[in-house]
Parts: C-alpha cells; structure tokens; sequence
C-alpha cells in the first residue's frame, strides 16, 4: 500500500524526454530519497506531482486510488505540499501572514488571525522551530525561512512533503536541524520526499531511495543496505572516484594583493555594508577558496576584483601594480581570467556559436585584420578547444551555445579562460549544476592550473568542494572575513559555525607593503 | 538553407498569407462586390507593367533603408522607433542641400546631400543613444519623443529656409539635384499613345542595396559588428568581455540614425516633384521600416526582398479608389503591414510545431535519439 504511486509518468518537452516512464511509490511515513544529477528529471517528476507540469503518459494515484492533479491547488487538497528550491515566499509579509496566504480564514471580509496564530505557535513549539512569526520574512535567515516553508504545509495539514534540493542554502548546523525535523515529521506520520544529490544527506535520513538518470528510472534502494559508491554509480552510470588526488602545493610570488577593500551597501537593500575592510593576498601556485553562505559579500567581491562594479574604498593590486580603477579589459590583458557565478549571464553570449563565445575578450587581438574577423583562424582555434577540452556539442565549433548542455558550456568558458594562459584564475562556483563527472573534470583542471604556477581564487558554496580543492580558506560572513584556516586543520562543523556568524577569528594579513601602515581586519 | 533560415523564409511567408487573407476580409466586409477584384489588383498590379515593377522598387527604396534602420538598432539589443524623425532631418537637410547650394558640381552636390542627410540623422539618433547610455533612459520613449520633436523643428526650418509660397511645401529639388536615373527609365517604362510612361527609379534603389550588403558585412564581417552584436545578445557578457557597451549604445544608435536620414535623403530626391510637407504628422516611412526589419527577419539581405514585398502591396492598395474609400484602402494595408510585424511569433510558433513532428517521426520509425 502506498500512499502516493506515480505509474509510467512521461513528459516531454520540446527536444528532450524529461521522464521516460517513470514509476515512483512513496510508503507512508517514509523519508524517500529522490537522487539524480542535476538534469536527471527530479525536479519535473516531482512538478508533475505538483501539478505545475502535465504529463503525457501515466497516472497518479493516491491510496490506490486514481487522482488527477492540475494545479497546485487539486495538490494541496489532496495534501500535498512541497518546499521549492527557491522559497516562493513574499519578503515584506510577516513570518503569520506567509503561512496564512491562500488559506485566510476570514469574518465577513476580515482577517482572522487568532486561530492560525494559534496553530502555527503550536506547530512551532511541536518541532523546535525557535521562530518569530511577527518578524518580516527579508529580516530573518535562509534557515529561517525554510522553516517558514515547512510550517506552510504543516498549517495545511499536508501529508505528503516535498523537499526540492532543501539543503543547498544551509550551513552544516541547519542541515542538521533540519534533518532531525524531517525525521520527526516522519515519524509523526508524514511521508516525504526528499529530492538531493547528495549522498551523506541521505544516508543519513532516508529510509529508501530512487535514482534517476537521464529521464529514466534506474531504480529504488533501501538506503541501509546500499553504500554510497553503489548509489554514486546508479546516478552516474559509471564509477566516480569520490576524492582528488592532490599534490602539495608549491607556493610562489604574490600575485593578487586585496587591502581594505570597503563596499557600501545600496540604499534599496537593507542598506548593510556588502564588503567590510576586506584584505588578503593570493599567491602563485596556490588554491584559494572563498567560502561562506551565498550572499555573504561574495559576489560583490568578485565584482571589485574583475571591474565588473567599482567599489569604494580600498586598493587591488596584480603583481605590484595598481589596478582598483583599472577598466574591465585592462584587467584581462593583465592575466585576470574569470570563470563568472552565472554562466548565461555573464559566461556566454548564448546567440553566439561556440567559436564566437572563445573569442570573447580576444576577438580584437588575435582574430582579426583591419577590423575584420579573421573566420578561419577563430573556427580552427576553437577546434583546438573543443580537442584540448573536449567540449562536445551537436554541431562542433560552429553549435549555437544555446543549445549545448550546462556542463559543455561551462567547459567553453574554462577552455576560453584557461587558453588565455592567466595569472590568476578567479572561479566562481565553477561547479554549480553540473553533474558528476564535470565536477571530477572541472576540480582536475583548477588543480592543473594551480600545479602549473598559477593563482586561483575559487568562490564556492559547496563545503565539499572548499574543503577537497583549496589550499587555504578564506570564510566570509555579512560582508568580512571572518576566517582564514587551512583545510587540513579545520572540521565541516567549525566551517559551519564561521559561515554562520557563530564563530570568527582574528583575521590579518602581512601589511608591509601597503604604505607601511599596519593593517589588521577583525 | 539551414534549418533557422528556412524557418524565417517559411514564417516569412506564412505572415504575409494570413495577412492577405485577414486583408481580404476587411476588403469584403466594406464591399464585398469588389472585394475578390481588388485583392487581385493588390496582388498582381506591381507586376502589371515594367513601369510598376519599376514604381515598385522606387517607392521600396526609402522602405528598405528605414528598416535597415530599425534592424541595425535591433541586431544591438535596441528598439529605434525614431527612424521616422531621423528620417525628415535627412529628408530636410538634403533638400536644403539640393536647393541651396547650386554651386557645387551636381554629381558633388547629390553626394553632399546624401552624405549630410546621413550625418543629420546621425546626430539626431545619438539623442536616444546618449540618454540611453549615460542617462539610462529607454530609447523607445526618447526617440518617440525625438520624433516629434524632430517633425516640429522640420517643418520650422523647411518655412524658413525652403517654403514654396505657392505649392504650401519645401521649394521643388532643382533637377540636377536629383539622383540620376541611370538609364532605368528605358527599362522600367510602359507604353502610352505613341510614347512611353516612365517609372521615376534611380540611383536609390542601387544604393538601398548596396548599403544593406554593407550593413550585412559590417554586422557580420566585423570586430565592430561583434562588439555591437555581443552588447545586443548578452550586455551583461558584452560587459564581461570588457567591451564598452556605452560606446556601442551610441554608435549602434548613430549608424540606424544615418541610415534613417539617408532614406530621408534617397526619398526625396527623386525628379517626381516630390517636396515636403509642412504638416504636423510624423513621416509614415519610419514605422513602415519596422514593419519591414521585422519581416525581413532583421536580416539586410531579407531586408531588400521585405522592402520591396511592402512597396509592391502598397502600389497595388493605392489602385483600389474608387470602389474603396481611402480610409478602408490604408486600414487594409496597414493590416498587411504590420501583419508582418508577428513574424517572430510565428517563426517561433512553427518551430515548435515542426520539432514535435520531426520527433514523432523519428520515434515511429524506431531510430535511437
């Protein structure tokens, strides 16, 4: 008997079955782990059970019974709910009003807030949700948040729980928190389904799970039995060695010195500083790794480092010159290469092939002749990429990047940046939705670069990631840094406490070369 | 032809049947005794003698530059609805040229006026392009006001400096200054009586072409064409790249200026008599040009045949009076026109259509994706 059965579900979208005849069964009062690469068809089976996507083939059906779901309103009548990737949350409502929206109960025409203040107090104290539900929603944590999320279909008396990606946004504490309240709503008597790929997270909650690849179901496991390498290879379709061989680093010369680097925040926004007295130095030969939550300063410093926006108080320099006013293409020419956060936006120019999207700060150098494009010379160069990288595309060099996948086009960009033989590499989140095997492919070739004399700077959001690829980690918390420690001697738990704001360190940089003055950041 | 373009040729196409076809209906609902003739007029009555084929191209030929005009901007990530006042300081300046300065050789003097009315409609392009870089307002809404404000300072200047007492217009063009014929007028020509009816068709429309050929290779040919494309695509990649996208805004904005002020320029100097008007409406030509760009598929070459599809419907409409008052003839018309203007819609429409049977098609016939 199962309380939710998805039988042969197939959807389609132009170009792509997203799920092939897909058969998923959730138990009641299981924690059901869905698992798959990012593209794997998760998110659209779990859509279709939502209601927001119609299915071509196949049928649902709950207690055996056969359901027809539309909307997410026929979902939520039939008790489910879910928890998106991105909270669908509205910022300037208090923590009461989002939980209520859609489901006021009202008095001729008057909001009734007693009762539900009530229930959701309860339902608060029942899992330990230390929240405030007068607070506004942009006021309080990610974390937070999420709880919100979760106290929305609990106030709707949801059954079934759908968890999107649920730990992405999370500091290693709240995963934990979060995973104990799952396993206490399960044990209550909800049943969840839990989409990740992340194979700690589910060995460490859910009872069975299913594995998909490339739209098709590979099939379900009881997770007790299962080890990580099997369901590694279920995902993937192939071994994958889970860690990285990596040699000692051969630290050489400064090459990026950042002195009290200041960013005021913008008026429309909270108005907080985005970046605090930020310093330190990048050195040949090294990995680099700015840690921390997502929207902790990151971006901003990227932004001061590659031109993208100016700041407003501080210095960069790239080996000993100035270059903290220095225009974009400057910068470039000066060995900057940038792998950017967001591929689509800043990375490539999508209507552009692929050779187009090698030549996107040497167009004007190499491939041309008194202002015209010399078509060969770029065709034969972005062959020799696409060899080197082994980029692969429908229609070689000449493919529309559009219609590549998320992990070939970002393999553009890492040939593109790395041909340009930099001197400092600066990647961020170099890994973000790709699967597997490009992770293994892109982290191999960060290491290459740092073996090879170079500097690297790499922004990441993935604790795994910071902790198996740096040399040294840099954590930034509102704005500053917070933290300055070595991989090999720090633990995912402290990661988590500095990312958190829970814990912060001393942090200082050698100052001797910065008029004289002696420059310490708290 | 690959697949995209045979798309854009296919859509191109199936725009202008459903607007004949919705033309057709308004035509029988106002008249419906003279309804299926006059579609064939519309139809077929560019093509009735070689003066028309002629007259076709004549009129095509300011129709094409607008709308290489509103293409240029387009391909550059911009929106220029001004072309229509960039187009009357083009017109204006050439004919002030043309009036005033009898000095100059007539073969320097209609190269002088081309290239000033260019110039004009550069400068009055840059307006939006300047606003809209270093000002951040968006050009839709300056160069409509451009337009209007152009339209005024226009029909200023033509009452001060070229006002025909008599005609009520800008002084008529002096023949020397108009652009020669080149000998077209032996070809383009239909017989009348003993002698022959002659399409006024000249330099203009070799011109038209040979500019949209150089739109074309500056566009694609070009690190400039690169730059000005990658800022239209993707400006936050233009940005990343380190290419000035302020820079871009305003040359993209310049060259569709000139590009507007030269159809300014070609349209009115021609030896038809043709003269400004000190009426206070915006010339229709810079609209028509995006009607064009659009069914051209933003592409200089589709540009050419879009341009002279457009003049050709509009020479056969102009036959339709007396059965069709003058009203329902321009409504009918414009419905084609600016049918025209949901190519894109269409094309994507059909491109969706057409994978979801080619992929049927495969999976019948059991080949492996």
């Amino acid at each position: 008997m199962y309380i939710i059965e998805m039988r042969n579900i197939t959807k389609e979208f132009p170009g792509i079955i997203a799920n092939d005849n897909i058969t998923l069964q959730l138990k009641k009062n299981e924690i059901h782990a869905l698992l798959g690469e990012n593209g794997a068809g998760k998110s659209t089976l779990m859509s279709v059970l939502f209601g927001l996507y119609k299915q071509e083939k196949g049928s649902i059906f709950k207690n055996e019974e056969e359901v027809f779901i539309t909307g997410p309103g026929d979902a939520n009548r039939l008790g489910i709910g879910m928890v998106h990737q991105h909270f669908k949350l509205v910022h300037n409502f208090t923590v009461l009003e989002n939980i209520v929206l859609g489901v006021e109960t009202t008095k001729s025409g008057v909001l009734q807030m007693k009762e539900a203040r009530e229930k959701v107090l309860a339902l608060s104290k029942r899992y330990g949700f230390d929240i405030d539900i007068d607070k506004e929603i942009r006021h309080i944590s990610v974390g937070m948040q999420q709880r919100v999320e979760i106290l929305k279909m609990l106030y709707r008396d949801n059954e079934i729980l759908i968890f999107d990606e649920p730990t992405a946004v999370l500091t290693p504490q709240e995963i934990e928190a979060l995973m104990k309240t799952m396993k206490d709503m399960a044990a209550e008597g909800k049943s969840i389904l839990f989409i990740t790929h992340k194979l700690d997270e589910i060995k460490q909650v859910a009872d069975r799970c299913s594995v998909l690849r490339k739209g098709k179901m590979i099939g379900t496991v009881d997770v007790a039995e299962t080890s990580k390498e099997e369901m590694s290879e279920m995902m993937v379709g192939r071994k994958v060695v889970l860690s990285l061989d990596k040699a000692e680093a051969n630290i050489g010369d400064t090459i990026l010195k950042v002195r009290n680097l200041c960013q005021k925040g913008k008026a429309d926004k909270s108005g907080k500083d985005r970046l605090k007295n930020i310093s330190f130095d990048v050195k040949a030969g090294e990995i680099l790794c700015v840690a921390g939550i997502e929207g902790n300063g990151q971006t901003d410093l990227v932004y001061a480092l590659t031109g993208l926006e100016e700041f407003d108080s501080g210095e960069i320099e790239m080996e000993g010159k100035d270059i903290s006013r220095a225009k974009i293409r400057k910068r470039t020419e000066m060995g900057i290469a940038h792998i950017p956060e967001d591929r689509h936006k800043h990375g490539l120019v999508l209507d552009y092939t692929l050779a187009y999207n090698t030549i996107l700060q040497t167009y004007y150098a190499n491939f041309q002749k008194t202002g015209f494009l010399k078509k060969q010379t770029i065709l034969d160069y972005a062959k020799r990429l696409i060899e080197r990288f082994d980029i692969r595309s429908g229609q070689g060099e000449i493919t529309s990047t559009r219609a590549m996948s998320g992990g070939n086009q970002q393999k553009v960009i890492l040939a593109r940046e790395i041909d340009r033989d930099p001197k400092l590499l600066i990647a961020v989140q170099p890994t973000r939705g790709l699967d597997v095997g490009a992770i293994e492919y892109i982290h191999k070739q960060l290491l290459a670069q740092r073996d090879s004399g170079k500097a690297v700077l790499l922004v990441s959001l993935e604790l795994e990631e910071v902790m198996n690829v740096s040399d040294r980690i840099l954590v930034m918390y509102e704005g500053e840094i917070v933290a300055d420690v070595d991989p090999k001697h720090v633990t995912f738990q402290e990661l988590g406490l500095y990312m958190s704001g829970a814990k912060r360190d001393e942090v200082s940089v050698d100052a001797a070369h910065v008029k004289g003055d002696e420059v310490t950041v708290e | 032809m690959n697949r995209s373009g045979f798309l854009s040729f296919l859509s191109s196409l199936l725009v202008i049947v459903i607007g004949l076809l919705f033309g057709l209906i308004v035509l029988i609902v106002s008249n419906a005794e003279q309804a299926f003739p006059a579609a064939r007029t519309i139809a077929t009555f560019g093509f009735s003698s070689m003066r028309r084929v002629g007259d076709v191209m004549l009129h095509g030929t300011p129709i094409i530059l607008t709308g290489l005009s509103v293409a240029f901007a387009f391909k550059t990530g911009l929106f220029n609805i001004g072309a229509s006042g960039q187009f009357m300081f083009g017109g204006f300046v050439a004919i002030y040229i043309g009036v005033e300065a009898t000095f100059l050789p007539p073969w320097l003097r209609i190269l002088t006026c081309i290239v000033a009315a260019a110039l004009a409609g550069a400068i009055w392009g840059a307006i939006p392009g300047l606003l809209k870089a270093y000002r951040n307002v968006h050009e839709v809404i300056s160069s409509i006001m451009t337009n209007y404000i152009g339209m005024f300072i226009v029909v200023y200047l033509i009452q001060s400096f070229v006002f025909d007492q008599g005609r009520g217009t800008s002084t008529r063009l002096p023949t020397e200054s108009t652009l020669p014929r080149l000998g077209f007028q032996n070809i383009f020509r239909e017989p009348f009586f003993a002698t022959y009816r002659e399409s006024h068709v000249n330099l203009g429309i070799v011109l038209a072409i040979a500019i949209a050929i150089l739109v074309y290779v500056i566009l694609e040919k070009t690190t400039f064409g690169y730059e000005l494309k990658a800022c239209g695509f993707n400006p936050d990649a233009a940005k990343y790249a380190g290419i000035n996208q302020k820079r871009s805004i305003v040359f993209s904005m310049m060259i569709s200026g000139a590009l507007a002020g030269t159809a300014g320029a070609l349209n009115f100097m021609v030896d038809t008599g043709l003269s400004m008007g000190v009426v206070e409406t915006l010339a229709m030509e810079g609209f028509t040009g995006i009607s064009v760009a659009f069914l051209g598929m933003n592409h200089p070459i589709g540009i050419i045949f879009s341009g002279l599809f457009v003049s050709y419907i509009k020479l056969g409409g102009a036959q339709l009076q007396p059965h069709f008052s003058i009203e329902m003839v321009e409504t009918v018309l414009a419905i084609i026109i600016y049918f025209c203007a949901f190519v894109f819609v269409v094309k994507s429409m059909l491109g969706r259509g057409l994978s979801k049977f080619g992929r049927k098609d495969k999976q019948e016939g059991g080949g492996a994706v």
